[in-house]
């Protein structure tokens, strides 16, 4: 049977697949390509801000492009990007065949793929989101045209899908771990991964709950940010900062997780102090929940309730703090191999202490009254988010890289890329620091000459240059090395210590032939030094079980697509109404179909898995 | 045990909602699905709490809620959820009929539940508590209709479970589903009793 299901159309094959490594190259292809789109526009806008009252995108426009940049990068490029490395490593991290809900995993993908195309689709119908990603009430409702209701419906759309995506890696590493991994051997992504998806879990839904206030208020008539009729402006703030502050470490915690393995496999040590990581890792989780209103500091909820998040923030530092001495300890004495993912991972702690430091200066509530919606705002969350996250991302692609497609990149240029990229991002966002402090502020878009702007304005300009160019070199290195890159090996990188170094490079489709048993923590690493070559395998060769791949998930998201086109165009369109609900029909009516129709799975036999393992080790 | 195997009283295991690794995984991820649930309805009390003197001219809570109504439609919801914990303990001992009965009994409660619902909010709308006429207005019906639609989808979910097994009777595929269904239901009861406490008793008393 598994022959058959190999002879569909690749098209075919990726819109139905269900198989977590294939869905994690599509968040990778989704995801690098919003990271383009979200690159674009903060080139605008350093391009806007390159010297003083230039009218490259002026006000309307540039609200609208500024906009999209801050959620494009967090929403439809962060995310999915993390959500990639997560798919293509935790499942074969801890020894499992797939996902716990395969078919879920896909329609996680497809809902955030749609959600991200209808937001994007605003560009070309009237205009694009403008008021911020963090789009506060007092400004979006009174928002004209329908850029804030793509913002609102295709939130939502994509919302779903990550939290579809949450509970289906808490499900998988609670239940779907190879006999002998405990939960104190799981790989530190894994355990990322873990409390990330707790986080998404319950970060989520109060996003979602604003979402649908604003809905109701733009679209149907709701009072619940109108102050005219009752409603509170600064709920959409508390909702908002409740999703947004952990979104901060849904997007962080998984960056660690990358860089505890980048860091132990180069080092050719085992990662110190593990169970300080893990303990790290649960505080900032459970930690990054109390110190929401820390972004509303000077919204006057008081001294008392501002102190409060100010301290909690400040403990934060803490656990990470843990972690930053960790890595050093773990490159300590280690035999230390400087390939480009070693790199950034060096290069990642400079600059995210930097971020944190200016985060406890933000702590501090009473001097965050001047630090606030001023470029020193801007310098931090880019240190944070750039310096932790796309250094992590960027580092575990060249990671994984060889494990996800069997081919490993080009080092020499993807040193190249580092040096641009590290340099490119120091010099666009360092002298924001001080652009802020002499009050320079945020989401303006211009500034007048000779109030000392303009030469670091300048230099932030020339910074952005050079991290696209380091993108550009990123996407030759990608196409040389996929036309003629050397074939990678299944312990890739020579040094591998976690389970998905010991299948085939890209592995295949059923992960493991035979369920390993896993004998400590780095599982892989123990029994190379135990001179064996392959896993001790958990089970004895047998038919593996399947899951069968499935058009639905495409079809209930696209359901949700033309219906919140129909939604938004109810009041201006007679076919409005029509469309919104028969894009619902098209979803209720594939859910209703998964649910009636029966789907067992398929097994791929016995001698079939002899076979293509025996074409493996050939 | 393979999940289509035909089976017995007898050998019909204890906990059919978990002797799978996918009714295992169904138990915990709709488990977790819950607790996703129980955020986003916080969310929507905290809101309600935060607006529910704000409004707008329009007439106040205590004038405004019909008791009695309320209270029948909380008794047919409570009733409705000790009435699927039948369903599933018939379940458990392998009584497909029964099973089928009481959870038929449940969706008749529901839709009792939801027709006072419906009648009720047609008796607000009259006396001109409409959704846009003030912010404790949109927030009355987003907490309470919010609840509503979780019941609708359970009815329907339930009945749609009940006709597509109907003729096919018990086994490890469809254990699961009928478990977690009724997980679903007993997850809107809860929250209807914070809605009763927090909504219409809270109400009362301004």
């Amino acid at each position: 049977m598994s022959t058959v299901a190999r002879k569909k159309s690749l098209i075919w094959d990726y819109l139905t697949t269900v198989d977590h490594k294939k869905i994690a190259i599509l968040y990778l292809i989704a995801g690098g390509f919003f990271f383009l789109v979200g690159g674009l526009e903060a080139l605008f806008i350093r391009i806007q801000l390159a010297k003083p009252n230039n009218d490259f995108l002026v006000g309307g426009l540039y609200n609208q492009v500024l906009t999209m940049h801050g959620t494009t990068m967090i929403f439809l490029a962060a995310m999915p990007l993390v959500f990639a490395m997560m798919n293509a490593v935790v499942p074969i991290q801890i020894g499992a065949r797939d996902v716990a809900f395969p078919f879920l995993n896909a329609l996680g993908f497809w809902l955030f793929f749609f959600g991200g195309v209808f937001l994007n689709c605003s560009w070309f119908l009237g205009g694009a989101p403008d008021a911020g990603w963090t789009s506060y009430a007092s400004l979006s409702l009174e928002s004209p045209g329908h850029g804030i209701d793509f913002y609102v419906l295709g939130l939502q759309i994509s919302g779903f899908g990550t939290l579809i995506g949450g509970i289906n890696f808490l499900v998988t590493i609670i239940n779907m771990r190879a006999p002998g991994m405990t939960y104190m051997r799981m790989p530190m992504f894994t355990w990322a991964t873990f409390v990330t998806s707790a986080l998404i879990l319950f970060a989520f839904p109060p996003l979602t709950v604003g979402l649908i206030f604003m809905m109701m208020d733009r679209l149907f008539g709701g009072n619940f940010y109108h102050p005219a009729a009752g409603g509170n402006t600064i709920i959409w703030e508390h909702l908002f900062w409740i999703f947004g502050h952990p979104e901060v470490y849904i997007l962080v915690l998984p960056a660690f997780g990358i860089f505890s393995e980048i860091f132990a496999t180069f080092s050719r040590k085992r990662l110190f102090g593990y169970s300080s990581m893990v303990f790290a890792t649960v505080l900032i989780g459970f930690l990054g929940f109390m110190v929401w209103a820390h972004h509303m500091f000077t919204v006057g909820m008081g001294p008392i309730a501002n102190a409060i998040f100010a301290v909690a923030t400040m403990a934060i530092a803490v656990p990470t703090g843990i972690k930053i001495f960790n890595w050093l300890f773990t490159m300590w004495g280690g035999n230390i191999r400087f390939t480009t993912p070693m790199m950034y991972a060096v290069a990642f702690i400079p600059s995210f202490v930097m971020g944190g430091v200016t985060g406890v200066m933000n702590a501090a509530a009473a001097a965050d009254y001047q630090y606030h919606d001023s470029y020193f705002v801007v310098a931090h969350f880019h240190y944070v988010i750039v310096g932790g996250v796309v250094f992590a991302l960027l580092a575990g692609a060249h990671y994984w890289w060889p494990k996800m497609f069997g081919k490993m990149l080009n080092e020499t240029l993807g040193k190249i890329t580092f040096w641009l990229f590290f340099i490119g991002f120091h010099l666009t966002f360092f002298i924001q620091h001080f652009l802020g402090l002499m009050g320079m502020p945020r989401r303006v878009f211009t500034y007048l000459p000779g109030q000392g702007f303009e030469t670091g304005n300048m230099i932030s300009t020339v910074g952005a240059f050079f991290m696209a160019a380091a993108t550009i070199v990123l996407l030759i290195n990608v196409i040389v090395t996929s036309v003629k890159g050397q074939k990678a090996e299944a312990d890739a990188w020579g040094d591998g210590r976690t389970l998905e170094w010991a299948v085939a490079s890209p592995p295949p489709e059923y992960n493991f032939a035979q369920t390993p048993l896993v004998r400590g923590l780095d599982a892989y690493w123990i029994e190379k030094m135990e001179g064996k070559k392959g896993l001790t395998p958990a089970e004895p060769l047998g038919d593996i079980h399947m899951p069968n791949s499935s058009i639905l998930p495409f079809v209930i998201s696209l359901g949700l697509f033309i219906a919140a086109f129909g939604f938004m165009y109810r009041t201006e369109a007679s076919w409005g109404l029509a469309v919104g609900i028969i894009g619902l029909l098209i979803t209720l009516g594939s859910m209703f179909l998964r649910s009636v129709i029966d789907d067992h799975g398929f097994h791929i036999h016995k001698e079939e898995v002899l076979e293509a393992e025996k074409g493996v080790k050939a | 045990m393979h999940v289509e195997e035909k089976l017995t009283a007898e050998t019909f295991p204890a906990s059919p909602e978990k002797a799978t690794l996918e009714g295992k995984n169904k138990f915990l991820g709709f488990w977790l699905f819950l607790g996703g649930e129980t955020v986003l309805f916080a969310s929507l009390f905290a809101t309600y709490l935060a607006l529910r003197d704000k409004t707008a001219g329009g007439p106040p809570a205590h004038e405004l809620f019909r008791m009695p109504l309320v209270f029948v439609a909380t008794m047919l919801l409570l009733t409705s959820s000790l009435t699927s914990v039948y369903a599933i303990y018939h379940m458990k001992n392998f009584d497909f009929k029964k099973m089928q009965l009481w959870f038929g009994i449940t969706v008749l409660l529901g839709a009792g539940f939801l027709g006072l619902e419906i009648f009720e909010f047609n008796e607000y709308v009259h006396e001109g508590h409409v959704f846009t006429k003030s912010a404790f207005a949109s927030s009355f019906y987003t907490l309470v209709g919010t609840h509503g639609g979780h019941v609708a989808f359970g009815l329907l979910w339930i009945l749609t479970l009940m006709i597509r097994n109907a003729k096919r009777g018990l086994n490890l595929y469809n254990a699961p589903k009928f478990y977690v269904a009724s997980l679903y239901w007993h997850f809107i009861d809860v929250v209807w009793v914070f809605i009763f406490t927090v909504v219409y008793l809270m109400g009362m008393v301004g």
